[in-house]
């Protein structure tokens, strides 16, 4: 019994698939025609990258703090004593190329793409959408283009902000609380960490952009039933936006060179 | 100026719009009435390309918009300004930014120019120097009022109100009623209202249509619509629960 609703789960996962993807071709068409709705996107870069500098300082923080610690142990534990300032590659390795990009990811997914969801749902059950395509904008140009823009090029803004936080909370809980030694934590950063490293989760964390974005403005443009219908569709936004990003950071892992020195 | 000819239009399984034929004339007030869920809405929303029909045509001034691309029903949208049942203000926006909203796509005026119309159109509709307020500083019926100057802003040549007097008390209602009435002395302006309320109806019209169970049952003047033999038609006039209406 309980497996004859299994046709209408791949049903609703292959429809929803078919249309993000339209949404965002649409999208993508849209981001070279004329007119550019450059005041939106302004304010969408405000509102997706200069609000989310709290949240991110704290998560990349204590992210680069525990992450230093567990590292520290690791060495302590299983390499020997006196090792644990060869663990500061590793700590920026792993921030720049991982744990920065996700924990970026996912704290904007639910700051900002509930707040898109929230915002279109909203516009849509009170008839603004409507009224947009009435007045001839194009909401997709109008709202979706902006949004997704900003995220694109805001994610990796961010991500770049958070490495240097989270390397100075490993750099902070290895050297200055473990007494680590400062000059070999430094020399082996520079040494082994590459361009490509951060490049990688910069790379990562444009795409998550996209995503969030793209999801929480189909979520929204797909709300309905009131207030109810609004809530449902910002609760989605974020759910699906955060899986996607875990399972995508895992290909891009893997489709992504490890290094681009030979 | 307009012909809605055999429209039909279906959510799922719901038929809603069944054969709807309609002819509306230059500079006529017609006003469509029917019970609350009968397709009134999906019916104007159709005239604006919002929703695509599953068959029939829609001819404004000799072109079937129904087989526009969207590049070209944009040409065909700038004939036509919306009052929505909700006003659907923008409400990040002032009072001023939501008027000029669509002068800025559909005209070259200058930023003067703009700001000009703008306190014309807000005139228009009674209402003076609120330009700065945001939306939810304004009541129903203001709201209402701007969401009508907004459509009018960019001097369209048909406008269409979806239930201008709900929502609102008898008196803003009758306030409304007189602005439509204004529009078309003014500025000749086409009007399709749709709308539950009668007296309203009996106030603004040129012509009724009363649609039910997805086709036009009655067309005619208001004076003959009081004299209607259809018995849905009084039944519905009168506002009466007993009688041939079913699913109330």
């Amino acid at each position: 019994m309980k497996y004859q609703r299994l046709p209408l789960v791949f049903y609703g996962f292959f429809q929803g698939m078919g249309e993000v993807g339209l949404l965002f071709s649409r999208t993508v068409k849209n981001i070279f025609k004329k007119p550019w709705e450059k005041d939106i996107f302004l304010q969408q870069v405000e509102e997706i990258g200069v609000r989310s500098l709290p949240v991110v300082s704290m998560t990349a923080a204590f992210g680069g703090l525990v992450f230093g610690l567990q590292t520290y142990i690791g060495f302590h534990r299983y390499v020997g004593a006196g090792t644990e300032a060869y663990g500061g590659p590793i700590i920026s390795l792993g921030l720049s190329k991982e744990i920065i990009p996700i924990l970026v990811g996912l704290m904007v997914s639910g700051r900002v793409g509930s707040a898109i969801a929230a915002e279109i749902g909203t516009m849509k059950i009170t008839e603004q959408i409507d009224a947009l395509f009435s007045l001839g904008a194009d909401p997709n140009k109008y709202l979706v283009v902006p949004r997704v823009l900003a995220a694109f090029i805001v994610l990796p803004c961010l991500t770049l902000y958070g490495d240097v936080i989270g390397m100075i909370g490993g750099f902070f809980y290895n050297v200055v609380v473990m007494g680590v030694n400062r000059f070999i934590y430094i020399k082996n950063t520079l040494l082994y960490l590459e361009l490509w490293d951060i490049t990688t989760g910069l790379i990562k964390a444009a795409v998550f952009g996209i995503v969030i974005a793209i999801i929480g403005c189909w979520q929204g443009l797909k709300a309905e039933g009131g207030a109810a219908g609004v809530g449902r569709a910002t609760t989605r936004a974020v759910v699906i936006a955060n899986i996607m990003i875990l399972i995508l950071n895992f290909f891009l892992s893997k489709a992504l060179p490890a290094s681009l020195g030979g | 100026m307009i012909q809605i000819i055999d429209l039909h239009k279906s959510f799922g399984p719901n038929k809603v719009l069944q054969g709807v034929s309609l002819n509306v004339k230059k500079g006529e007030t017609l006003v469509i009435i029917g019970q609350s869920g009968s397709g009134k809405s999906v019916l104007i929303k159709h005239l604006i390309g919002l929703i695509k029909p599953d068959k029939g045509k829609i001819v404004v001034d000799g072109v079937d918009i129904t087989r526009l691309r969207e590049d070209e029903l944009y040409k065909t949208r700038r004939k036509f300004g919306m009052l929505f049942q909700s006003a659907a203000l923008f409400d990040s926006m002032t009072v001023a930014q939501n008027v000029s909203f669509g002068l800025e796509r559909y005209s070259k005026m200058s930023q003067k120019e703009r700001r000009k119309r703008v306190a014309e159109s807000l005139a228009m509709v009674g209402l003076r120097g609120i330009e700065n307020l945001m939306p939810h500083e304004l009541s129903g019926g203001m709201k209402k009022r701007v969401g009508l100057a907004r459509a009018i802003s960019y001097r369209p040549e048909i406008i269409l109100y979806d239930e201008p007097s709900t929502g609102i008390d008898p008196i803003r209602a009758d306030a409304i009623n007189d602005l439509i009435i204004r529009m078309k002395k003014e500025i000749k302006i086409t009007s399709i209202v749709i709308t539950h309320d009668m007296v309203s109806s009996y106030k603004v019209a040129d012509r009724i249509a009363m649609l039910y169970q997805g086709k036009i049952i009655e067309t005619c003047t208001p004076e003959a619509v009081k004299e209607s033999k259809n018995q849905i038609v009084q039944q519905f006039i009168h506002g009466s629960a007993e009688g041939p209406i079913e699913n109330w």
